[in-house]
């Protein structure tokens, strides 16, 4: 079954984005990655898996809401379908951590794409990044941070809509990056953040 | 014969496309030799312009070689939903505007087409100047955000009427019926009984001619450029050969191969209309594209769109269209003849009364 809605789903999402993928800093490669993004749009997560190549995104998982994606079958179906890994945002505890989750879940083998801006950002400016990447990038020092630039997402579908518009966007991604020895959290969120900012100018 | 088309239009798109293949050989050749007085972005662009216009042809070829203008109308419905999704992926708009491009987008579109698959003239002409420029004012309205109102409403409805409206008469040329044509040998007015495909044909074929002529010509005997702010190429000599070839070509090909049903004068007039139509039509694109700050349209939209390639067809498409329709469709030289004698009644009547004196 899922063997013809991954292309089904993948076409449509593409088609619907008009996505062009631009790897500017990195070529792409199934090592182990987290792909981390500005988040503008509920469509961000399954645009960016849809537009990576075939060998990739089958070892990619999106981490995503679980109090969105699990609301409704279609939204369940779909989730299941590439393989998010669901966070729920409610119950963030010492012993239920979300990062713990993530390392246990992606083994030595998976990637991911996260967005630590935490929720869909309505200003143009991106929002301070959530401390999460810190974290993995701490437990898991092997992992390549890839910063990746998402633009004109929020047109195709805004904060608030159920219907998109099928407009053109643009994925930009850039140059891995790991957390410096002995680097602040705060210093290492920011850089990320300008990562990303960086990429806007290409 | 192939569905669409006859002996004669199949003829003119094979031999169009060996000259854009040819043209497209000497791009290449001209790439590989390094020479010093051609500009090698020149070369690649002429190059892409005529793989672009092949791969134009090719997909038209096989549409009009089903038995039926669905398909056809569907192939340019596409184009238009393409070119109009760049055209507002470089326009900006608000998050207030999302529901109203919905309906730009997905709904107006695919109504126009539909209409114009089925051959409905009354309709189609008017739904999107009409409904759709009120439908779009109220929907803005609607959406409680009076922000630049007007320069919404503007952009939104000229993207439309440009990438959907203007477009969708180059197949609605499939649906004319009972067109006249000029029998010299008898001296009358004869049904045309040639290919539709045929006036869309010769709409393409000279667009590509008058487009393909304005730019090498800009580039070689180009002294005086039209309005250097919007483009720095387009030159009055550009634009003039432009017309000339399009005219002569225009001439030659009904000439030797009938593909419309216009007398060898109408052909010609029908050539230097579509080139003076399409050359504005790319000089417009130009405007929109120095208004946004996008030579080259950056991140968004890769290399030169669709937007880009299909203007001159879109401004060309609806005046051709129009121009056909209003000569050469049954009923309407006779609507012109009804018209002049009102006229000359009217003049009549004017002239006893006294009304010139």
């Amino acid at each position: 079954m899922k063997a013809v809605t991954i292309p089904v789903l993948v076409g449509i999402a593409k088609l619907f984005s008009g996505a062009t993928l631009r790897w500017v800093g990195s070529q792409p490669d199934t090592c182990q990655r987290v792909y981390f993004a500005n988040h503008t749009s509920h469509l961000d997560a399954l645009i960016l898996w849809a537009s990576l190549p075939r060998q990739i995104r089958a070892l990619t998982r999106p981490v995503a809401a679980k109090d969105y994606w699990v609301r409704g079958p279609i939204r369940r179906y779909i989730s299941e379908v590439f393989n998010a890994l669901l966070i729920d945002r409610d119950k963030i505890r010492v012993h239920n951590s979300p990062i713990d989750m993530m390392i246990k879940e992606i083994g030595d083998q998976y990637s991911l794409i996260v967005f630590p801006e935490g929720s869909r950002n309505t200003e143009s400016e991106m929002r301070d990044f959530k401390s999460g990447i810190y974290y993995l990038s701490k437990k898991r020092p092997d992992l390549e941070l890839v910063p990746v630039y998402l633009n004109n997402m929020n047109r195709i579908m805004p904060k608030g809509e159920f219907l998109p518009v099928p407009l053109m966007s643009c994925i930009t991604i850039g140059q891995p990056m790991w957390l410096e020895a002995g680097e602040s959290k705060n210093d290492f969120l920011k850089r990320a953040r300008n990562e990303i900012i960086k990429l806007r100018d290409y | 014969m192939f569905g669409l088309l006859d002996k004669n239009t199949a003829i003119l798109l094979l031999s169009n496309l060996a000259v854009l293949a040819s043209l497209f050989g000497i791009g290449r050749y001209l790439k590989k030799r390094s020479s010093v007085d051609i500009d090698a972005e020149t070369v690649r662009s002429f190059s892409r312009n005529m793989m672009a216009w092949m791969v134009v042809c090719v997909v038209l070829a096989l549409a009009l070689m089903v038995d039926t203008v669905v398909i056809t109308v569907i192939f340019f419905w596409f184009v238009s939903f393409w070119a109009q999704r760049e055209f507002v992926t470089l326009t900006p708009t608000k998050p207030s505007d999302h529901r109203t491009l919905f309906f730009l987008i997905l709904v107006f579109p695919i109504a126009q087409y539909i209409l114009v698959g089925m051959g409905a003239y009354d309709l189609y002409s008017i739904v999107i100047p009409v409904y759709g420029t009120l439908f779009i004012g109220a929907r803005i309205a609607f959406a409680n955000d009076p922000d630049e109102f007007l320069e919404r409403t503007a952009k939104l409805q000229f993207g439309l009427l440009i990438c959907v409206y203007a477009l969708s008469h180059a197949p609605a040329l499939l649906t004319l019926d009972m067109l006249m044509t000029w029998d010299s040998s008898d001296g009358q007015w004869v049904q045309w009984m040639g290919a539709k495909a045929g006036l869309l044909l010769y709409l393409v074929v000279i667009v590509q001619i008058s487009d393909m002529t304005h730019f090498i010509a800009d580039r070689t005997v180009g002294r005086h450029v039209i309005a250097p702010k919007v483009n720095e190429f387009k030159s009055w000599e550009g634009l003039m050969t432009a017309i000339v070839v399009s005219a002569i070509v225009g001439l030659l090909i009904q000439m030797f191969l009938p593909v419309t049903p216009f007398q060898l004068h109408g052909a010609a007039v029908m050539a230097i209309i579509i080139s003076v139509m399409a050359s504005s039509g790319s000089m417009t694109m130009c405007a929109i594209k120095k208004d946004r700050g996008i030579a080259r349209h950056g991140g968004l939209v890769q290399s030169r769109g669709v937007l880009d390639r299909i203007a001159s067809l879109c401004f060309a498409a609806p005046i051709y269209f129009h121009v056909t329709r209003f000569f050469l469709q049954v009923g309407g030289i006779e609507d012109i003849e009804k018209a002049n004698e009102r006229l000359e009644a009217v003049f009549q009547i004017s002239w006893q009364t006294g009304f010139w004196n």
